[in-house]
């Protein structure tokens, strides 16, 4: 070190005065520093390719859908319009919130309220699991247990069935969320009405779930737009729905919006894709409104409850 | 004492007696229907198991472990013989390039979000990318069967053939542009996002005190990335891209659209091919014979097996190395 000090430093050639030269990296420190500015930009560009395939298959939908929207599209049945596919999947995944919100809810209450330590990662292990069960295989089991003539209930395909195998698919994405939601809740507010003698339930009703009331809804509409969409298991569940009229009655096959977007997609016949694209509009544009108004919702309830 | 001789005593007393049991009953009450609900939980996931291991009793008994080697699928009714070969091929072929492709970029994207952007970046495109989740398969699909796949066929295919087709997975061109390819490509653009979401939330809990202190010693910026920020959370970032592969793996629509449902094992990705979850999808609803749909009941339990234990592996990651709770969301 000092060596090269002393040869380097003093003993050379003088150089012309730069004042800058000492904040000037050279030699490693300056490939180092390209470097870490070369990194930076890859990440960014990630992010923007990220970006860019949203944008390039939103675009896709909405230039080939618009074509198929008119009134007639959303308030007719088969063959103008898409009426019964869109009241159908309205009835499966209302049906599907109905089951799924106690549910997630009741159980980030166990698990937040409580579970001790073993019950609680087993409980969010089963959480874990369920929320990674490919939904086929939900749709599946759903078949055989109450579908399937043959079957342990041979009750036959009808909507109320897919709707409780999509609550299936809810119940983990409303208890994760749930309980991100309690988590925010500050406990000086349990722990005041623990002070003042009141019980653990009552705390909990009056307490702690009106402070989380608007976090429960957020947290719902996003899995609500999550399941909007899923079709796997109305594949299996609830495809002979009629496509000619609107159909209220969950205990009939019902049509759906996914399921009708998959069977027109592999007929492979030109005709249907118009109508594939305008149904794609319609769900997308529903579930990015949902999803991002709900992330607002929460962004903003956030920040109130932190502040 | 003297308080006993005046009337209101005892019945505020009662009043409170009262009270206090309503209590006991009430906290015993929301205790059983919160533990219920969450005991319920865990055996709808049992039963699950127990129905489709039901389901596929007929195949089991019938070819044994031989149905994850062999990758014979004829379901008429001459010859009736099924195996899974192929497809628990093509399902790890396909998951695993998804991943290879995908989790380098949700990393970077992860990294951008938590180090690099300026809050109100962060602000929009942090939502912007969890969008990609949120986008149906089946509209994902759709869109990979009319105008990804083509362009497949049309650029990238001879592209990557012509610079890197030394690797056998680089075939020739093939006519359709539906291969396995076309399919890890949509399987891709669905795990990016579930990755770089967690890996960010991960990163942001990295103290920043380290990192400030690296930078004090003279490190840049991917200095600190590489020496501070990715090894704390190295565990985290596994759990996370084994979520994102546990989803890639059981994706059965959007695969279906778009992996041309062939039923050979080939090295070149450009060729068709099928996954356990995609084939259930496409031939369950038809399904020719008791034999063929015990068959995909039998895939159905493969899947199972793989998908729960990617999940289980992943949150036994997470719990066991995590430096920061690396918990998803």
């Amino acid at each position: 070190m000092s060596s090269t000090l002393g040869s380097g430093g003093f003993g050379d050639r003088p150089r012309a005065y730069d004042p800058a030269a000492p904040l000037t990296p050279t030699g490693n420190l300056r490939r180092r520093q390209i470097f870490s500015k070369f990194t930076e930009y890859l990440a960014t560009a990630a992010a923007i390719g990220a970006i860019a395939v949203l944008v390039i298959v939103i675009y896709a939908v909405v230039q080939h859908g618009i074509d198929a929207i008119s009134w007639d599209f959303i308030t007719k049945s088969a063959p103008e319009g898409v009426a019964p596919a869109l009241v159908g999947s309205a009835v499966i995944v209302g049906i599907a919130t109905l089951i799924a919100t106690p549910l997630g809810v009741l159980i980030a209450l166990y698990l937040n309220e409580y579970a001790g330590r073993r019950a609680a990662s087993f409980v969010s292990l089963t959480m874990d699991v369920m929320n990674g069960l490919p939904a086929i295989i939900v749709g599946l089991f759903f078949f055989t247990f109450m579908v399937n003539q043959k079957g342990t209930l041979g009750l036959g395909q009808a909507g109320w069935i897919a709707g409780l195998a999509l609550s299936i698919i809810m119940v983990p994405l409303i208890a994760r969320g749930t309980q991100g939601v309690l988590r925010l809740i500050p406990k000086s507010q349990s722990e005041a009405a623990d002070a003042l003698g009141v019980a653990r339930w009552r705390t909990v009703l009056s307490v702690i779930l009106p402070s989380a009331l608007g976090g429960i809804l957020t947290v719902t509409i996003l899995s609500i737009a999550r399941a909007a969409g899923e079709t796997a298991p109305l594949l299996l569940l609830t495809s002979n729905g009629d496509i000619s009229r609107v159909v209220l009655n969950p205990f009939e096959a019902l049509a759906s919006g996914p399921t009708r977007i998959y069977t027109l997609s592999e007929e492979a016949n030109p005709a249907g894709f118009t109508e594939a694209w305008g149904l794609s509009l319609l769900f997308i544009s529903f579930i990015l409104f949902a999803s991002l108004g709900a992330r607002a919702l929460l962004a903003r309830s956030k920040r109130k409850t932190s502040s | 004492m003297s308080s006993a001789a005046t009337p209101a005593a005892p019945r505020a007393a009662r009043r409170r007696d009262w009270r206090r049991r309503g209590d006991r009953f009430g906290d015993a009450a929301l205790y059983a229907i919160c533990a219920a609900a969450a005991l319920l939980g865990a055996a709808v996931l049992i039963l699950i198991a127990y129905e489709v291991v039901e389901g596929a009793r007929p195949a089991i008994d019938k070819f044994g472990l031989s149905f994850v080697t062999g990758s014979e699928w004829k379901p008429t009714e001459q010859f009736n013989v099924f195996g899974a070969g192929s497809l628990l091929y093509g399902t790890l072929l396909s998951s695993f390039f998804a991943l290879l492709l995908g989790a380098p970029i949700a990393i970077s994207i992860g990294l951008f979000l938590s180090m690099l952007a300026p809050k109100a970046v962060r602000n929009v495109v942090s939502p912007l990318v969890e969008m990609l989740a949120a986008i149906p398969t089946v509209i994902l699909g759709f869109w990979g069967v009319l105008i990804l796949a083509p362009f497949v066929k049309s650029t990238i295919e001879p592209a990557l053939h012509d610079t890197v087709g030394f690797i056998p997975l680089f075939g020739e061109p093939q006519t359709t542009g539906l291969s396995v390819f076309t399919a890890s490509l949509i399987l891709t653009i669905m795990i990016i996002p579930i990755i770089s979401s967690v890996s960010r939330d991960l990163f942001m809990s990295v103290p920043r005190d380290m990192q400030d202190g690296a930078s004090a010693l003279g490190a840049t910026r991917w200095e600190v990335i590489r020496g501070v920020v990715l090894p704390t959370t190295a565990s985290g970032v596994v759990a996370a891209s084994l979520l994102g592969l546990g989803r890639a793996l059981g994706e059965a629509i959007a695969v279906a659209q778009v992996i041309g449902a062939g039923s050979e094992i080939n090295i070149d990705l450009f060729k068709t091919g099928d996954t356990l979850a995609a084939r259930i999808a496409s031939q369950f609803p038809g399904a020719l014979t008791e034999l063929h749909q015990a068959s995909l009941y039998y895939c159905a339990v493969l899947l199972l097996v793989i998908g729960v234990a990617a999940n289980l592996i992943a949150s036994w990651i997470g719990r066991r190395f995590s430096y920061a709770g690396g918990q998803v969301r």
